[in-house]
């Protein structure tokens, strides 16, 4: 790919309100997953993987954790003389300053820094879900297709399709029709939110859905309808692979059960397809004589003293002697006590279930939580599974 | 905190049985602890004790030690100023290649002169140890040594090969022999000599001069009555990791729960070369007990006091016990590895069966299939 041919748009901003207390100080794309990752390490490294190297950042909610953890985007290659990786907040500007209104007014504020590479094509993507994409493919297809836009979508079960923004498409693929969360949905191909748009219909596009007073200025709800009542060459693009929006606790923790399958469909070790991350530099995990892993993802500085099964250990987790750890998720730096046990649950990064308690059950539907730093102790030893 | 001292890790003829484990590589680069190299321990420790200025004076099979290292980064030593310095032997001709470390000390004289800092501490690589240099710097300073070195209360019947070294009631050095000496003592040097950097500068031209070019066995030894020389006392975990049995047997000890939490955490953590392997894998049918594992790995099998590097697989009904797996091994189904060490990426065969002992480990070359 020549350099600055296309560029890539991150949107890094969701709350992720659904994920409750586990993104209390956190983005949504900040959020932990697969034991070693945040969420939005899956996008940088597809970028990178994908011969992207102007990446711009844009974050709002909660930015302190995750432009912590982007920094100059060394983890990912993205620290470049040219381009590279650009963090872009809302700011103040001689007319005041807008908090980002939607997710093509975030474009369109930082229409400026596009500019400035004049790239040939724009890819704007969120930090929102778990994929390996090659973006390379994509704009293939854009441009053999002469699109204006080309939208990445992936084929969900039916009964799943009114959840998401649904295509229909002709036997050339190009889009015939868009319906956002439809009640009755006519097809089953789900906007992934990857659009590969053609700069200067982009730049029009954003400039006239910013004029218009009563846009919500979403690509979903507003550009994407718009460009196609007007008739642009609006193609999809068919993914085939996993893909999984990972909003909610339920999400979340089937997303990091499926890493445990036998031949997993999202695989973290394909030497051609890494997925970089911030390291943690801690020692080998350590596992005691006492100690008894299977079918379990566990990260280095983890030190297990008791069981663990078919569970995801973050780095730098503490399982005491005697505890049980299953079907769970932990953050890293969690702490399960002497004698605990953890069934069915996401503790979050630093917490501290106590010796002795418990956390979640077998029976339960629901999925336990701990909150990030919070503590289970003796006094309150069980905590159930309850809704959010 | 900025330390007045920059830090020299001298690889000029290092003192080392190593076998194949040195076929390829030098002595600093030797895999160690699952996913370090001897190198990390030292480096990171002057790292972490506010050292700005680093200098490897690399001599041989330096190779592993550039690709290692790459500008510093990850030890937080790629710096606008100061930073990581790797040094190559400057040579005029090829005979030099054979001289001390001193003349390698003065051939690179300019690295100690352009630099302000009053102290210097020369290391070597093989002395895995976690320390704060700081504290060895305040205790030369306190008892006004010329020269400082650190020692570590050493039972004879312990692996490697370490100087002697014998102290008067003050801690002051008065005895120093190499390790085939006869001195009977049960203190070791570390081969961590801190200095102000003039008196360095001086030793190195003077002893040349002389036509003696070791920094310790011609420098230093010959001085213990002149130089005011103090031994300060290392309190933490020491592996010695010269000889093949010193490495297997010290690697072992960090599957001791107080080593490890000790080792590799404080005072500081230990630095290395970031690799990106995802999280290792445990399988339905693994056994791991006792065991120090590194990420990349996947395991199905049995694995039993035994230390496995990044990116090892162990297949079903694999058994491995009281064996070091570097990068990237494969134990293959049913095979079986008691008292081993395999170098990278070896690959251990279907229903293969290797067996070492505990003082004579069996040691498989880099990349081979057995």
């Amino acid at each position: 790919m020549r350099r600055n041919e296309c560029i890539a748009m991150l949107l890094a901003g969701g709350e992720g309100r659904r994920l409750g207390v586990l993104t209390k100080d956190l983005a949504k794309p900040a959020v932990h997953f697969g034991g070693k990752y945040r969420i939005i390490d899956f996008t940088l490294s597809n970028c990178v993987n994908s011969g992207i190297e102007t990446v711009g950042v844009l974050t709002q909610y909660q930015p302190l954790v995750l432009n912590q953890y982007l920094g100059i985007g060394s983890p990912w290659g993205l620290d470049r003389r040219e381009g590279g990786m650009h963090v872009l907040p809302p700011y103040v500007r001689q007319k005041g300053g807008v908090w980002y209104k939607g997710t093509a007014n975030a474009i369109y504020q930082n229409m400026g820094f596009i500019e400035r590479y004049d790239p040939e094509y724009v890819l704007i993507i969120s930090g929102d879900h778990i994929y390996k994409m090659d973006y390379g493919k994509l704009l293939d297809s854009h441009k053999s297709n002469r699109a204006d836009a080309t939208i990445a979508v992936i084929p969900v079960p039916w009964a799943d399709a009114s959840r998401f923004g649904v295509l229909s498409v002709d036997e050339e693929g190009r889009v015939v029709e868009f319906a956002e969360k439809p009640k009755q949905p006519k097809s089953n191909l789900a906007s992934m939110g990857v659009y590969m748009f053609s700069w200067p219909v982009l730049r029009e596009a954003l400039v006239q859905d910013e004029a218009d007073g009563h846009s919500a200025n979403d690509f979903g709800k507003n550009v994407i309808p718009k460009l196609l009542r007007e008739g642009a060459r609006l193609f999809s693009h068919r993914f085939e692979g996993y893909w999984k929006d990972v909003g909610t606790i339920e999400s979340l923790w089937e997303a990091n059960m499926d890493l445990l399958e036998e031949e997993p469909a999202l695989n973290l070790n394909d030497r051609e397809w890494r997925i970089f991350s911030v390291n943690p530099n801690r020692p080998a995990q350590y596992l005691a004589p006492g100690a008894s892993v299977k079918d379990s993802l566990v990260n280095e500085g983890c030190v297990i003293e008791g069981d663990v099964n078919r569970s995801v250990l973050f780095h730098g987790v503490k399982a005491g002697a005697g505890s049980l750890i299953e079907d769970s998720v932990i953050m890293p730096n969690a702490v399960v006590g002497p004698g605990a046990r953890v069934i069915r649950a996401i503790v979050g990064e630093g917490a501290v279930v106590g010796g002795g308690c418990r956390v979640g059950s077998v029976d339960s539907a629901e999925i336990a939580v701990v909150g990030s730093g919070d503590v289970v102790q003796a006094e309150n030893p069980i905590l159930e599974a309850k809704p959010l | 905190m900025k330390l007045p001292m920059m830090g020299v890790i001298n690889l000029i003829h290092e003192t080392e049985e190593m076998g194949s484990l040195t076929a390829g590589r030098c002595l600093a680069t030797v895999p160690f602890g699952g996913r370090y190299r001897l190198v990390d321990f030292v480096l990171s420790s002057m790292v972490n004790s506010g050292i700005p200025k680093v200098a490897i004076f690399a001599h041989t099979k330096y190779r592993s030690l550039m690709d290692h290292l790459g500008s510093g980064s990850n030890w937080d030593l790629h710096r606008k100023q100061s930073g990581l310095f790797v040094l190559p032997p400057a040579l005029e001709d090829m005979t030099d290649f054979g001289k001390g470390d001193l003349y390698q000390f003065y051939r690179h004289r300019d690295y100690f002169a352009r630099s302000p800092l009053e102290y210097v501490v020369v290391a070597r690589s093989h002395m895995v140890c976690n320390l704060d240099f700081s504290r060895v710097l305040e205790e030369h300073r306190e008892r006004g040594s010329d020269i400082t070195v650190v020692c570590k209360p050493w039972p004879q019947a312990r692996t490697g090969l370490t100087r002697k070294v014998k102290t008067d009631a003050n801690g002051r050095i008065v005895e120093m022999q190499d390790h085939f000496g006869r001195l009977a003592s049960d203190l070791v040097s570390m081969e961590m000599y801190v200095m102000r950097k003039e008196l360095l500068i001086d030793l190195v031209e003077t002893s040349l001069a002389q036509g003696r070019d070791h920094l310790v066995r011609h420098a230093i030894l010959p001085r213990l009555g002149e130089l005011n020389v103090g031994a300060y006392l290392h309190e933490g975990f020491l592996g010695v990791v010269n000889t093949v049995p010193s490495y297997y047997r010290h690697s072992m000890e960090l599957l001791d729960q107080e080593v490890w939490n000790g080792l590799f955490f404080r005072p500081g953590p230990i630095f290395t070369k970031v690799k990106d392997e995802p999280p290792t894998r445990y399988r339905g049918g693994s056994v791991v007990k006792h065991s120090l594992v590194a990420n990349g790995c996947e395991i199905e099998g049995e694995v039993h006091d035994s230390i496995l590097f990044r990116g090892v697989k162990v297949r079903k009904g694999a058994v491995v016990r009281n064996s070091i797996v570097m990068q990237n091994g494969i134990i293959g189904e049913g095979g079986s590895l008691e008292n081993c060490i395999l170098d990278k990426e070896v690959e251990i065969r279907q229903l293969q069966t290797l067996r070492g002992s505990s003082d004579q480990p069996y040691l498989a070359f880099k990349r081979n299939v057995i």
